[in-house]
């Protein structure tokens, strides 16, 4: 074949195409994502006891806070580092802050603890099913985003575009858990939250290669 | 900002928009580009630089599949030249060679040289067409070969515009994939 005749094939009647799509379908299918993970985890596990309680409520706001300053940063880049290039405007470091400073927030709840109670602020009673909770219904939202990534984008570093979409799917799976997560305190959030949803960078980035080339 | 960055830039927004002419300047300009990038650095590779034209056309239908990744309020060559370096890399991997030789950072270094010298590559459009699906094929036959419009092809081939649009879209995006695939893939 000759290239200008793949030229005239590909511009004849040429339509218009609207470049507000790449971001438009991946926060609708981000989106789509979190209400799948928001039904799983409600039909499996259910809300937590004693939601309507101002202390419930104070801790469930600081985990979302939390999970959603961290989907803020991943949304943000995941849409510069769908297109070609977009990854020379991704900072690494600033994804990096809404961790550190969840880990700094936690330093005076423990300093005005007693050292004996440490163990269980850490801990809490459920850290295990935070521990798997959190990376499992993150499968939904990153299967969706992936999905979107595929149809719509084209990244050109496929493990930091892997590493953000899985960044995102933990955040928003972390944000959905806050909802059933009767661990109340500052540490716990800041570390078990923190890596479970690094957790969830990791492996995206280890799969990107795989699940996102064009 | 060069004046061939404004210059693509400013077509490929119209092109964007659906100017055919716009698109059919910006995708020629662009293959002498991309013919002289991956001349050089499959020659620096230690691969003929024959494969080059096959690259070129595989580029260039990926390019078209994702136009709308193109995001105007950025510079253009950039994003060109990210998607010439991502083709080449998986061209290079595709056919096992090393990838390690492709510089970085090489933006001004593509639109510097354009080769003119056309060839053909080894793609065979009627055999890679043969791959799809038989209403994608017909609607890309009479819509891209034959430059008949939407609502011809659509009674032509009995299908509603809206359907002969999405089958020509996904139709070339798989033609894409069909012409990487070619070369073990």
């Amino acid at each position: 074949m000759k290239t200008d005749d793949l030229v005239d094939l590909l511009s004849r009647n040429v339509e218009a195409v609207d470049w507000r799509e790449v971001p438009r379908k991946l926060l609708l299918f981000a989106g789509l994502g979190a209400l799948a993970a928001l039904i799983a985890l409600m039909l499996v596990l259910g809300p937590r006891a004693e939601i309507s309680s101002e202390r419930a409520w104070m801790f469930i706001a600081a985990k979302l806070i939390f999970a959603s300053s961290i989907l803020v940063v991943a949304l943000t880049y995941l849409v510069r580092i769908a297109r070609p290039g977009g990854e020379r405007r991704v900072s690494v470091a600033l994804i990096a802050v809404p961790f550190v400073v969840g880990l700094i927030a936690a330093g005076p709840s423990l300093a005005l603890a007693p050292e004996p109670g440490w163990r269980a602020m850490i801990l809490g009673e459920h850290w295990r099913l935070c521990f798997i909770c959190i990376p499992v219904n993150a499968i939904l939202p990153f299967g969706a985003i992936v999905r979107a990534m595929r149809l719509f984008a084209a990244p050109t570093n496929l493990s930091r575009a892997g590493m953000l979409a899985g960044l995102a799917a933990g955040a928003i799976s972390a944000l959905v858990y806050a909802l059933h997560c009767t661990d109340d305190s500052f540490p716990f959030i800041a570390l078990w939250y923190g890596v479970t949803i690094a957790g969830c960078a990791l492996v995206g980035g280890l799969l990107g290669p795989k699940l996102l080339r064009w | 900002m060069t004046s061939t960055e404004g210059e693509l830039k400013g077509l490929m927004v119209a092109a964007l928009g659906g100017d055919e002419s716009a698109y059919r300047d910006v995708l020629r300009r662009l293959s002498g580009y991309l013919r002289g990038y991956y001349k050089t650095r499959l020659m620096q590779a230690g691969r003929s630089a024959t494969e080059a034209e096959d690259l070129v056309q595989e580029t260039l239908m990926a390019l078209h599949a994702r136009r709308h990744t193109y995001d105007p309020t950025q510079p253009f060559t950039p994003w060109l030249y990210a998607i010439a370096r991502y083709k080449l890399i998986d061209f290079l991997r595709r056919t096992r060679a090393s990838a390690a030789s492709v510089p970085l950072e090489d933006v001004e270094g593509l639109t510097a040289h354009t080769d003119p010298g056309a060839s053909e590559s080894s793609l065979d459009l009627d055999r890679l067409l043969e791959g799809l699906p038989p209403k994608m094929r017909s609607a890309i036959r009479y819509m891209k070969l034959e430059g008949l419009s939407v609502t011809e092809t659509a009674a032509r081939t009995r299908m509603s515009e809206s359907a002969v649009k999405v089958s020509v879209h996904r139709g070339l995006k798989a033609l894409s994939v069909l012409a990487a695939r070619g070369r073990g893939s």
